[in-house]
């Protein structure tokens, strides 16, 4: 904890046993101060509402010992990787090289062996549906990979275009007794409708402000989905929300559902097959229209937003019209998300539309490295499959996903894939070093 | 085709608060000539140059673009990305502004973003990959190309724009620019930071764009040797006013341009003997 | 009148609280480029600290109130300021150097670490206090019945700020370090070849702006009697919002834009729908920023091309 000591930020001096321990002894002390009431003391409110509290020092002294051990474990790994041994170089340049190549035959992998996951899997429902809630991920992570990644414009309440996509599958629904199949072009439509709305004011901000302006309109879209209780719902939310039919044909058992017209016995799991595969094909579309705007004039143009602004304008492209496609591009697959959302849980409310939920798919998109489709998708995987191994860990589950949200920005604030492709060659496609592309302004 | 000059600047005025970078100037491009602009350190010519292609918006003033046809342009009325679109005028920067991470290919792509934005029907015919854009996307590569090919970049085509060397960025940014199909291109301190043999092949590339493009060209320079060798034309500012204007030869020996350079900046008064020599 | 009356002091007092929270945001801003998106929970934990102190000095016996709040201020100041160092020294000093969105996301992990943690080591449920400073006056008492009152917390909440605020702007605008964190703030580089030490002036960035978050925390607790561990989030946003209402990098700034803030959110509340109020707030966050991004105090910024 405490590296900014002289001796550490000079490779050439000797680090020896009684440094190693005066720092681990600084750290223990560090986090006695931090932890010393916080977790020395819990409060908690009695019987009659009055505050109590006991005292947990065994708890404290555990703590700060393992802060003690763990700071001479960190150090000796510091010792043990060399001087400039940080965490970055765990991946040394040759592996990342590697990656690259291996690159190209782990997306086509990748997709043959999600295409089977339902097939391997059939009786593991389990599997099935996080497998569902990955690939939802994946598209929300594609979808805003359009907006930060490409065009750089940071975007903190991607969730609202979610929310849209979800309310307006379910609202429309449940009130007018739509089909699936017309909400998903609507909700998409509707998102992107939005996404200008918002965008058209905020797009002329820079950095951290769209970033904070964006969050603040997550917020504002979600205390309205609470307050406005005769259309929405409130906190109640929607209920009811039909599931989606195979063109028409319901997935249910009895005399018109599809099990009975293949004439095959009825099964669950044929709705959660089909919503595997639903989510599958809206994620390769986001995917299949995403490359394919990166070859055309106007993804280009996204990039080269995110490259440099100045010369965008110099060159006469339209800031204010390339910044909104990307924006209404993003929201748009986010609805289409959230609408898919909406049939697959037959009911929505507010709560599964917060802030957390935005720097989720945020964190997909940057671990994954800005602009890389693979990487996103294999974010998606490691962080929501991680997010699941931890779920017997309940309420540890958020305070070790936000330290994985630190340690991992420490390791590769670049993302695992740290290269781009050009989206156009003459001789050899050869890939662009992270280092060199930028992240944008907006 | 038009007789009016390319560019006409009418007591053009640009303030920052208090400060008065550029005090009522007036002069004229001719078409298909090269005019530099030149003067010491802070005389306010990169802020004309912000004027000129829309990144201020002067206090007061005209600034008139003719085209070949007639066509007339108030630049000062003119929304930034419209000046290149609509009034065909190109520009490079003091301090390059290439996409680093993109290939040199793709910057020159990036420069000719309108008319492909039309040929891909504004991204649905290119969604589509219907054959007329595929037809456009190609003669847009051709096109770079050829400008990969002008500059001696051709080798570097699919290599990031942040990769090459300052000379070789130098020149990609002009090939950037030409690619927008300018009718007036405005080059700011084109030579910085290239050595003689550079130097010379700039010329040669800026005498070959007037020729054989009939693009006209207005560019900042300090580098005498350069505008004393290609310039048709030579506008001089000092303090946000102009001092004099002529030909090279006129403004050589013109006593208020050497007063004006060895009272500022003796390095390049010398520069100015010397190519007087 | 007398209802305006009584609305525009609680705006005031809740803007101050505010007002001190945008300080640590404005400082942080102004020094390394970043929002740091834990302060709020910084400002949360502070609250908590200030709870606990104060639930164990009671519990030992102590009585005289003025003895218990400083002491209870002076732990929470002194342990919140040690979080906020740590948080600088794990999750951002790493990533001064990186790319613009690694210390974003870096702030955002660590606000959800702060919460959790939070959560974790002292559950979910929120945390009462019985009143601690009772008592106040009578300013005025209308015709119709209705009273307007100056409580004597609103009274400790506006001095309290009032002189911290006064000894802050002495640090940062007389001492040797204030000078450091203004060298840093116009160029950390050229500061660093000056001879001063950038890692320790940023430390100390953080360690301030931490310090008066736990006094925010504290007036929080002691004006409206509870805690609770989510309760940084909305306050840290609208603490931002006050801090770019107010120009940020402006100290009087972030204040005004506290007060500002307070006072909005009060009158909506009372005048509109409380529903709606975090909407309004959020909303003129959404309005300032897009129509006068440098704020009420703050620097206008040029393009340079």
């Amino acid at each position: 904890m405490s590296a900014s000591h002289p001796a550490s930020s000079n490779g050439s001096e000797p680090v020896g046993a009684a440094f190693i321990l005066k720092k681990a002894f600084l750290s223990a002390l560090v986090a006695l101060g931090l932890f010393s009431l916080m977790i020395g003391v819990r409060t908690e409110a009695g019987q009659s509402g009055q505050l109590e509290y006991w005292t947990r020092f065994g708890d404290l002294a555990s703590l700060v010992a393992a802060v003690f051990v763990g700071s001479i474990i960190v150090e000796l790994l510091r010792l043990w990787l060399g001087p400039r041994g940080g965490l970055g170089s765990f991946v040394p340049p040759s592996v990342q090289s590697g990656l690259s190549i291996a690159g190209r035959y782990l997306a086509p992998a990748l997709l043959i062996f999600t295409f089977l996951v339902p097939v391997i899997f059939y009786n593991q429902r389990y599997i099935l549906d996080l497998g569902i809630l990955v690939l939802t991920y994946v598209m929300l992570g594609w979808g805003l990979n359009v907006v930060v990644g490409l065009a750089g414009l940071l975007d903190l309440g991607y969730v609202a275009f979610y929310a849209v996509g979800a309310y307006s599958y379910g609202l429309l629904s449940t009130t007018f007794g739509l089909s699936f199949w017309i909400c998903l072009p609507l909700a998409g439509i509707l998102a992107a409708f939005w996404g200008v709305l918002l965008g058209f004011p905020v797009l002329r901000l820079r950095g951290d402000y769209l970033a904070i302006v964006t969050l603040a309109f997550g917020e504002i879209i979600r205390l309205v989905l609470i307050n406005w209780q005769d259309v929405t719902g409130g906190p109640n939310g929607v209920s009811g929300i039909p599931r989606p039919t195979l063109f028409g044909i319901p997935l249910t058992p009895g005399e018109g559902g599809l099990a009975a017209m293949l004439g095959i016995p009825f099964s669950p799991t044929h709705r959660i097959v089909f919503l595997f595969y639903l989510i599958l094909a809206l994620a390769l579309l986001t995917n299949w229209v995403t490359i394919r705007l990166r070859r055309l004039p106007i993804g280009r143009a996204w990039e080269a937003l995110r490259e440099d602004e100045v010369a965008c304008r110099a060159l006469g492209i339209n800031i204010t019209t390339t910044k909104l496609t990307a924006f209404a591009t993003g929201a748009m697959f986010g609805g289409f998300a959230g609408a898919f959302f909406a049939t697959r849980q037959g009911f929505i409310s507010p709560e599964s539309f917060t802030f957390q939920e935005s720097a989720l798919v945020l964190a997909i998109v940057v671990l994954g490295g800005m602009g890389s489709q693979l990487g996103v998708a294999l974010a998606a995987l490691a962080m929501i499959g991680g997010f699941e191994l931890f779920r017997s860990l309940e309420v540890y589950r958020m305070l070790v996903f936000g330290l994985a949200m630190v340690l991992i920005m420490i390791w590769r604030p670049r993302g695992i894939v740290g290269h781009r492709a050009p989206t156009v060659f003459l001789e050899k496609s050869k890939s662009i070093s992270s280092d060199l592309v930028k992240e944008g302004h907006g | 085709m038009s007789s009016a000059p390319i560019l006409a600047l009418e007591n053009l005025t640009m303030r920052f608060g208090g400060i008065v970078a550029v005090n009522a100037l007036s002069f004229t491009a001719q078409r298909k000539q090269i005019t530099a602009l030149i003067g010491p350190n802070g005389a306010g010519k990169t802020t004309v140059f912000n004027c000129i292609t829309g990144f201020y918006k002067p206090t007061s003033g005209i600034i008139r673009l003719t085209h070949d046809d007639g066509a007339q342009y108030e630049m000062q009325k003119l929304r930034d990305f419209n000046i290149s679109k609509q009034a065909k005028v190109a520009r490079t920067f003091q301090n390059i502004r290439l996409f680093p991470g993109m290939t040199a290919l793709e910057n020159l792509m990036v420069a000719q973003h309108n008319a492909l934005m039309r040929a891909s029907g504004f991204t649905v015919l290119g969604l589509l990959g219907v054959p007329s854009w595929r037809a456009a996307e190609q003669s847009a590569i051709d096109a770079a190309v050829f400008w990969l090919k002008r500059v001696g970049l051709i080798d570097r085509a699919d290599d990031a724009a942040g990769n090459l060397a300052y000379g070789d960025q130098r020149r990609l940014e002009i090939a950037r620019a030409m690619c927008t199909g300018p009718a007036l291109l405005c080059l700011d301190e084109p030579a910085a930071g290239l050595n003689a043999r550079e130097s010379a092949a700039l010329s040669e590339l800026l005498l070959s764009i007037r020729s054989d493009h009939g693009t006209s060209i207005l560019l900042i320079e300090h580098d005498m040797s350069v505008v004393m060798e290609i310039s048709d034309r030579v506008v001089v500012m000092d303090y946000g006013v102009k001092i004099a204007e002529g030909t090279p030869r006129e403004i050589r020996d013109d006593p208020k341009v050497i007063a004006a350079y060895l009272g500022t900046d003796e390095e390049e008064a010398a520069a100015v003997m010397e190519a007087e020599a | 009148m007398d209802y305006f009356a009584q609305q525009l002091i609680n705006g005031l007092v809740l803007g101050s609280i505010y007002g001190l929270i945008a300080i640590g945001y404005t400082m942080v801003y102004g020094i390394v480029g970043m929002i740091n998106f834990a302060h709020g929970d910084v400002f949360m934990i502070g609250g908590f600290i200030a709870l606990i102190s104060f639930l164990v000095l009671v519990s030992i016996g102590l009585t005289a109130v003025p003895v218990i709040l400083l002491i209870v201020l002076l732990v929470a100041m002194a342990i919140t300021a040690l979080y906020g160092w740590t948080i600088e020294r794990i999750a951002y000093r790493p990533l001064r150097h990186s790319f613009r969105l690694a210390p974003m996301l870096s702030a955002i992990g660590m606000s959800f670490v702060l919460t959790n943690f939070s959560q974790v080591s002292q559950g979910a449920r929120v945390k009462p206090v019985p009143p601690i400073v009772t008592g106040g006056y009578t300013l005025h008492e209308g015709e119709s019945g209705f009273v307007v009152q100056l409580s004597n917390i609103q009274i400790v909440v506006v001095i309290t700020t009032i002189v911290l605020l006064g000894l802050f702007t002495w640090l940062v605008s007389r001492t040797r370090l204030g000078r450091d964190m203004r060298a840093c703030e116009q160029d950390q580089t050229m500061a660093a070849l000056l001879g001063v030490d950038v890692d320790r002036t940023i430390s100390m960035t953080f360690v301030i702006g931490a310090a008066l978050a736990a006094v925010a925390g504290m007036m929080y607790l002691l004006y409206y009697g509870l805690v609770d561990f989510f309760m940084g989030f909305v306050a840290g946003i609208k603490a931002f919002t006050a801090a770019v209402l107010g120009g940020i990098g402006s100290l009087p700034g972030a204040m005004l834009g506290g007060l500002a803030i307070g006072l909005i959110e009060t009158f909506w509340s009372a005048y509109f729908s409380v529903e709606y109020k975090d909407v309004a707030a959020f909303s003129i966050l959404i309005v300032v920023l897009i129509f006068m991004p440098t704020g009420l105090l703050g620097r206008p910024e040029v393009e340079k091309v």
